[in-house]
């Protein structure tokens, strides 16, 4: 079983690498859609990435109003 | 050719009547497809719908609701949705479509202006609403219902959407066409609500405005995406194609690569879109070119010239469809018009698309107006319009410039009846019949709609969302400075544009404050708690005291007279 902070760690990881970016330049409490630069139709194709990544499927709604990676990983924890 | 099918909606008085005459005209024909990612939830003829709804509508009379009773509903896009209110239509009561993008303190404060007596919602939304400090004030005596609500969960008075047993028939409550059948928030979450209250009338002339330039018929497909609660898909994901005996798809989620399937494995003839999606769309056909091979591509420019040479006067979709066969197959091959909604569009994304035979129709509205003042008819496709004014609309330009542009302002049975519980809004915006909108605009010679800006205070985000400063500066109230006012910036420094919009806060720092990195930290914390597409851009410094009114409400227009006077927009703005 993965901790909240490994799953921090891969999340942070799959966004550095599918959106082109130096992974040292993420960090968890920064708001992807700003850090990223993305919108919300990317935040959703990133979500898709991360849901094959840890095999598990997440309504739209848990991640209705998050910006943020470490919520983002709380929300997925919980589904593991 | 379409079979002619719609009913007649002149001859009824309400949407509970003509939903009603087309439950049972349409029975056989198939009224909505739900599907969730690869799995489909289920299908339902329109005699299955009505016999959905029909438990529900008696069981709202038997706890009370009755004529004019409210009933809001905040759901994601889904058949109960729908289900639900047919059932308040039909029991004669007026529906609040809630955004169910909205924080659950932003749901509370708009069930608690609209005065709903009923809520019907989806569990994890009314958990949030539970769970919010507002809840104690909720009004306790209505009726809640919610849907996939689990086993075990605790619905803190909830009724689940499978429970309730009836016995009986529900009695359908006939209404005039001047009552109220709506009250629809098109803003006010933060602020002064802005409840527009739109009446059966306004709904049934504008579908017959609408069906006019786009009919849909039996076995006619249309792809709901933007939120119901939205003018635009209660009225083409609804109303239009359900008088006319069409099929509703829903998906239950939006990531991009179901909603492309969608495309294909239902054969979709119409979609309304956001224009974020429609870029997201083109940003993915556009990659698909570019990484055509040197003669591939060279071929694919000249058939694009050659679309574009024999589409000019006016659309030839089959023609389209064989040139460009890759694409249209992408978009299922039976893809008849995307309705661009709810913000501006490009034009030239609007082009892009209408060189490959996929016809984007622009058109323009607010909620206050019903659904749309003008569409574009493609006759012929002009990109860098929004259309001419729809059939029994009429639009006028007020306070014309040397150039002719001036506010767009409209009067039509489509117009809303007022803004609830407001006559002073009302009054400012509906002057000797005609709704000023707030938005600057011309004619052309051919009669077709221009847009150039906004005379209001606010801006629309590309996901189609109106954010009003007001509704927002909440967030920052107590941050530690004398004085702080939210403006869109357009609305400080006029662009001739609908493109870039967007919010920056003016800050007055107290005698002797410095602009310390505490403070820019603090006020980016703040900013981060909003939801993304409600967020400031920017902040600017201003160094005098804001002008008030004797009950001391800021002067926006004001300040923002003296800001555009004494600042450059480029030089003032810092950004967040």
């Amino acid at each position: 079983m993965r901790t909240t902070e490994q799953t921090i760690d891969e999340i942070l990881d799959l966004a550095a690498t599918h959106f082109k970016t130096a992974r040292e330049q993420l960090s968890p409490d920064d708001d992807f859609f700003k850090k990223l630069g993305i919108d919300s139709l990317q935040a959703l194709e990133m979500l898709t990435r991360l849901e094959n990544h840890f095999n598990i499927e997440l309504p739209d709604y848990e991640v209705q109003g998050v910006s943020d990676f470490r919520t983002l990983a709380e929300r997925i924890q919980a589904r593991l | 050719m379409p079979r002619v099918s719609m009913i007649n909606l002149s001859r009824h008085q309400s949407l509970g009547s003509a939903l009603g005459e087309a439950v049972d005209k349409f029975a056989r024909e198939t009224c909505l497809i739900e599907a969730d990612r690869e799995r489909e939830n289920h299908r339902l003829t329109y005699r299955e719908f009505k016999e959905a709804a029909m438990p529900l509508a008696k069981f709202l009379q038997d706890r009370g609701f009755k004529a004019d009773s409210r009933a809001a509903i905040i759901m994601t896009n889904q058949s109960c949705w729908l289900i639900a209110a047919y059932a308040v239509f039909y029991s004669g009561g007026v529906l609040v479509p809630i955004d169910y993008k909205l924080t659950a303190p932003e749901s509370l404060a708009l069930l608690a202006h609209s005065k709903a007596e009923v809520l019907v919602t989806e569990y994890h939304f009314w958990r949030a609403i539970t769970q919010s400090e507002g809840f104690k004030n909720f009004n306790a005596g209505g009726t809640v219902i919610v849907t996939g609500a689990p086993e075990n969960a605790n619905l803190r008075g909830a009724i689940r959407w499978e429970d309730p047993e009836v016995k009986g028939e529900p009695v359908f409550v006939p209404r005039k066409r001047t009552d109220w059948a709506c009250i629809v928030y098109s803003s006010g979450t933060g602020g002064r609500p802005k409840g527009c209250v739109l009446t059966h009338e306004n709904y049934l002339e504008q579908c017959v405005s609408l069906t006019s330039l786009y009919p849909f018929w039996p076995g006619v497909r249309y792809l709901s995406i933007l939120p119901t609660n939205h003018a635009i898909d209660f009225m083409v994901g609804f109303i239009g194609p359900f008088v006319c005996g069409a099929t509703v798809v829903h998906l239950r989620t939006l990531r991009p690569e179901f909603v492309r399937e969608a495309f294909t494995r239902y054969k979709i003839n119409y979609v309304a879109l956001a224009p974020l999606i429609l870029k997201n769309l083109q940003a993915g056909l556009q990659k698909r070119f570019d990484e055509l091979p040197p003669l591939k591509r060279f071929i694919f420019d000249r058939m694009v010239e050659v679309n574009r040479a024999l589409t000019q006067k006016e659309p030839r979709l089959e023609l389209s469809r064989i040139l460009f066969k890759q694409v249209h197959n992408a978009f299922g091959g039976e893809l008849r018009a995307i309705f661009a909604g709810g913000a501006f569009c490009e034009p030239q994304m609007i082009q892009f698309f209408y060189d490959l035979g996929v016809q984007v129709a622009i058109g323009y509205g607010l909620t206050e107006a019903g659904t749309a003042i003008t569409l574009n008819d493609f006759k012929p496709f002009r990109a860098d319009t929004v259309g001419k004014p729809l059939p029994g609309v009429e639009v006028k330009i007020v306070n014309p410039d040397v150039d002719g542009i001036g506010q767009v302002a409209t009067r039509s049975k489509t117009v809303m009846s007022h803004y609830l519980d407001d006559p002073e809004l009302t009054g400012e915006t509906i002057i000797d019949g005609w709704l000023m909108t707030g938005d600057l605009g011309r004619f052309d010679s051919t009669g077709h709609l221009q847009l150039f800006g906004r005379v209001k205070n606010m801006i629309v985000t590309e996901e189609g969302k109106n954010v009003y400063p007001e509704d927002i500066e909440r967030a920052f109230d107590d941050l530690p400075v004398k004085e702080l006012c939210v403006f869109a910036a357009n609305y400080v420094w006029p662009e001739r544009s609908m493109l870039g919009e967007k919010l920056i806060i003016a800050l007055r720092l107290n005698e002797g404050q410095e602009l310390t990195e505490e403070l820019i930290r603090d006020l980016s914390r703040r900013n981060n708690s909003l939801l993304n597409f409600k967020r400031l851009s920017g902040y600017m410094l201003w160094d005098a005291d804001f002008p008030r009114t004797a009950s001391m409400k800021i002067k926006r227009f004001a300040l923002a007279e003296e800001i555009r006077e004494r600042l450059d927009r480029q030089a003032a703005i810092k950004e967040l």
